[in-house]
């Protein structure tokens, strides 16, 4: 067993866990933090994005050893972080709320992931074009919605965070 | 009237739970004490099975139990079914061999479940599933569809490996139209096998109560009622009224998660051989990969006889239907009953023969998957009516349009046993082709081709039956079960409301539709809906949710139910206002004594029902109920599908440029999410047209088993889709006039881009037309006109 120490949304947590449990397994079974899902083995799906000191990652693909000592945001985390930017609509963070008013999501399965992944683009990039928007999601897969209205859902947010009256156009 | 009922882009009301990361699928439950079951599964197509090695195992830390087929045996459980007779030309019954929960004998294709171990930690459970020792004495294997009936006999006493030989249609009268034919068009197809892949992998939580000897199974499921029927009366794991399924949110489905499958059924048990110990399944992507049952894998072989102006006279086909290695829970009606049926399209073709053999194979099982027979029988027929207008040198718009049946013929009687209700072919045909400027397509193709692209147009008209049901047309044709739905409405004292089906929701959005239908049906705010599904301790008996059935099938016996609330009601309401029942409207909530605005809301009615202090004589208290319905018909979604596309002839690959959709689903409750549902049937109709496909190697082994092998659509591959559902012309079998959309876009799509493509390179390549398949049928075609 090997001590881990870490911040997840906001709150300290310490546990004691094998070397090979990996951040995903932390987050599920030990936190019971169960937004964020497990959808492959190969670190293609995307359904397990979580932030590791603000920055987008699988969390099925890190160890819980290698996140010691870092800042953890998850689905369940990421409305407060709005909050904490004065950003947040009814509770949601703008890409949360744009997931919804777009209809980005059917089962929800991917969409926890979807969503930690579109936060990330837009905090490096607030005005992405559709192009670059679809090239940012290679790494998150959804069956259900055929990305048409996850696509629209993130310009959208994309515009709310700049304050843009209107999202970009369709290229 | 609420402006969040019927036909308003209402937003989903389950979507805060999802995008706040409070959903709660089945590996999200975790109960107290829970052990966990992890799958020993066969690295052979086809093995002998000899010792394994379970008292080593046994020893390890953490184990609780190792169990095989021996085991299961020994306990009396059955075997896993097929529920659908499909009787073939001579008259015999399908060759259903047994489909054990664990082997017994045998393994049968790579995956198949030779062991189940279950220890404390899944870690636990894992090491000693790596550490259990099989022995297999590898047999000859057989893969392809095509070489089955010559393959190895995979289950005793099947000789060639055919499960059915099973027509349909007029064969007599097919051949005599084809006698008279000016042209025949001739095609052989393969519809390519693909992993259904909700994102959501299978999972089950079984637990057995030893004080009350209730068994509960969480579980993946599409239609819990299904699971606990087959579980009880097939398998024999509890009675069914000591049987519990639960179906919490489910992350997609698309059929793979109606079938009833051995591990879920193999948890339950465990749990009761454990005393009680809750154990807990969940498949990891490859293991779905194996073990989910695909879809498709068709060869065939058509023919269609032309007459000189241009008429459909008839059309042959033969196929050939991989089944897998056993016979899943629907796989024997989607090659036939699913297939065949839907030959004539939107063609008033008066002669239509069809055959179909059915094989098993050392593959996975295959089953129903999004379409479920009518997206093979719709490429079949849009493909081949393609290449008669390319050998004709026919508008392919024009040749479909001449061939439509005519708006005013229905409702209309197809060779192929289906009566189409409504439909308007041509006005779908005709907004397509406008709202993607297909008159225009020549100047964009020489703009391409100036850029050294080759561009493409194709046209797909489809046609689905959906709603499924009818119970007793259904029956006549082998199904095992009725195919009504059910549906219950239960106001409270308060006025609030809850509405119980027998449908279930794993993204389709029913808490918000079916809420919005009871907006619209008896005037109570969309919020004061909560709509109950996925729990057989909660809901009445349903049928479950596929076939685009929940709202043709499921909405309208919530509309009954409406009905009877109204009519109930409006005793009660009477009462209150001392009037003659006779004399009492029903309207946006209200029930209003006729010409007067003297009125009781029907929370005052639902009040005085609970509390009936004031309330007519002979009438029962409370305000709940419920209907069953059976429709006396499927309904028939149709549409018209155009992708433009460009291919690169350097690279074979091929760039959507533009894909549009209009689809008649008759009237629409909620455009929003049907449009999202013909988003995602789009997207995985083009997957299997261009990425996807579920490859074994000739030793049987999935050679496509991970996303790093399966090309799985991504964003970056599709534009904006412009899909339109505007009016249609509303479903004759149920009083909402509705169809069902969930399988449209994958039903119409493949042939739409496969046309396309052939409309841009000059010849058909086989699904998925990969850059590499692309790219050698260009330099084939090059060489041959070098060579001229
Ligand atoms: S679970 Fe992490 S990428 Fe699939
Ligand atoms: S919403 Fe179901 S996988 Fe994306």
């Amino acid at each position: 067993m090997t001590h881990v120490s870490l911040k997840v949304n906001g709150r300290e947590v310490s546990r004691d866990v094998e070397p090979r449990t990996l951040l995903v397994e932390l987050l599920r079974r030990d936190l019971n933090l169960t937004g964020t899902h497990v959808g492959c083995d190969t670190s293609q799906c995307g359904c397990c994005v979580v932030h590791v000191d603000g920055v987008g990652t699988k969390s099925c693909t890190m160890l819980a050893v290698q996140a010691d000592g870092k800042a953890i945001t998850t689905i369940e985390g990421l409305a407060a972080v709005a909050e904490a930017d004065g950003r947040a609509e009814d509770g949601l963070h703008p890409v949360q709320a744009a997931f919804r008013q777009h209809h980005g999501l059917q089962c929800g399965f991917c969409t926890p992931g979807m969503i930690m992944s579109a936060a990330d683009l837009l905090s490096r990039n607030a005005d992405p074009t559709e192009h670059e928007v679809r090239e940012w999601l290679e790494g998150n897969l959804c069956r259900c919605t055929g990305y048409h209205n996850i696509v629209k859902a993130i310009m959208a947010a994309g515009a709310t965070m700049r304050g843009a009256a209107t999202p970009r156009a369709a290229e | 009237m609420t402006d969040k009922g019927i036909g308003a882009r209402t937003l989903r009301k389950e979507d805060r739970r999802f995008i706040t990361g409070k959903g709660r699928y089945v590996d999200d439950i975790r109960m107290q004490g829970q052990a966990y079951a992890v799958f020993v599964r066969s690295p052979h197509a086809h093995a002998r099975i000899g010792a394994i090695g379970k008292d080593a195992v046994l020893g390890m830390p953490g184990v609780l139990g190792v169990f095989t087929g021996a085991d299961v045996q020994a306990d009396g459980l059955g075997s896993n079914v097929c529920g659908w007779n499909v009787v073939s030309k001579d008259g015999s019954g399908m060759n259903m061999a047994p489909y054990p929960l664990l082997c017994t004998d045998k393994a049968r294709y790579v995956g198949d479940r030779v062991a189940m171990v279950v220890a404390e930690t899944l870690d636990q459970a894992r090491d000693a599933a790596d550490a259990l020792e099989v022995d297999y004495e590898p047999l000859p294997a057989v893969v392809d569809v095509a070489k089955a009936q010559d393959g190895p006999v995979i289950h005793d006493g099947i000789a060639g490996n055919l499960i059915y030989d099973w027509e349909l249609g007029d064969k007599a009268a097919t051949e005599a139209a084809f006698q008279k034919a000016a042209h025949v068009t001739r095609i052989e197809l393969v519809n390519n096998r693909l992993a259904p892949n909700a994102l959501e992998p299978r999972a089950a939580l079984g637990h057995f109560d030893p004080g009350t000897e209730q068994h509960t199974l969480y579980v993946t499921s599409q239609n819990p009622h299904v699971h606990r029927l087959v579980m009880s009366a097939f398998i024999g794991i509890a009675p069914e009224h000591k049987l519990r399924v639960v179906a919490p949110d489910v992350g997609g489905g698309f059929g793979s998660k109606i079938f009833i499958y051995g591990e879920e059924c193999l948890v339950l048990w465990a749990s009761r051989k454990l005393d009680g110990v809750p154990v807990k399944w969940t498949a990891d992507r490859t293991e779905a990969f194996l073990s989910d049952a695909h879809g498709r894998d068709h060869v065939s072989k058509a023919e269609l006889a032309i007459d000189a102006d241009g008429d459909f006279l008839a059309l042959r086909v033969n196929t050939k239907a991989n089944l897998g290695a056993y016979m899943s829970t629907f796989s024997s009606c989607v090659p036939t009953y699913l297939y065949a049926t839907l030959l004539a399209g939107q063609y008033k073709t008066p002669a239509i023969y069809a055959d179909v053999q059915a094989y098993y194979t050392n593959t996975s099982p295959v089953d129903a998957y999004r379409g479920a027979g009518r997206p093979e029988a719709s490429f079949l027929i849009e493909t081949i009516v393609g290449q008669a207008a390319r050998e004709l040198g026919r508008d392919p718009a024009e040749l479909r349009r001449q061939n439509f049946i005519p708006k005013d013929a229905f409702p209309y009687q197809t060779p192929v046993a289906l009566t189409y209700d409504t439909g308007d072919y041509a006005a779908t045909l005709d907004r397509a082709l406008d709202l993607s400027d297909y008159k225009g397509f020549e100047a964009r193709k020489r703009e391409s081709a100036s850029r050294g692209k080759l561009r493409g147009i194709g046209l797909s008209c489809y046609i689905e039956a959906c709603g499924i049901a009818p119970s007793a047309v259904v029956g006549s044709l082998g199904a095992g079960v009725g195919l009504w739905e059910s549906g219950k409405v239960r106001f409270s004292h308060t006025g609030k409301v809850q509405v119980l089906t027998g449908t279930h929701s794993h993204g389709q959005g029913h808490e918000t539709s079916f809420s919005q239908l009871i907006a619209s049906k008896l005037g109570v705010p969309f919020e004061d809906v909560e709509v109950i599904h996925g729990d057989t301790e909660k809901t009445p008996v349903g049928m479950g949710t596929y076939g685009s059935r929940s709202l043709a099938v499921g909405g309208e016996a919530i509309a009954r139910s409406c009905d009877k609330i109204v009519a109930k009601g409006r005793k009660i309401a009477a009462h209150l206002l001392e009037a003659a029942e006779a004399d009492i409207e029903f309207k946006d909530g209200q029930f209003t004594v006729k010409g007067t605005d003297r009125a009781k809301s029907i929370g005052e009615v639902a009040f005085a029902a609970y509390v009936p202090h004031n309330y007519p004589e002979g009438v029962e208290p409370g305000l709940e109920e419920g209907a069953f319905f059976d429709p006396p018909n499927f309904t028939y979604p149709a549409g018209t599908y155009v992708c433009e596309l460009e291919v690169d002839p350097d690279t074979g690959t091929t760039e959507i440029l533009r894909f549009v959709a209009v689809d008649d689903f008759g009237n629409v409750v909620n455009p929003m999410i049907v449009e999202g549902q013909v988003h995602g049937g789009l997207m995985q109709g083009i997957g299997q047209a261009l990425l996807e496909g579920a490859v074994y190697d000739q030793s049987g082994q999935l050679v496509s088993a991970t996303y790093m092998d399966y090309a799985m659509p991504r964003a970056w591959d599709v534009p904006f889709f412009e899909v339109e559902t505007g009016q249609g012309t509303p479903a004759q079998a149920n009083s909402l006039g509705v169809k069902g959309c969930g399988e449209a876009g994958a039903i119409g799509a493949p042939a739409a881009v496969i046309n396309a493509l052939t409309d841009a390179i000059g010849v058909r390549v086989e699904m998925p037309a990969t850059p590499e398949k692309v790219w050698h049928a260009i330099q084939a075609t090059r060489h041959a006109q070098a060579a001229e």
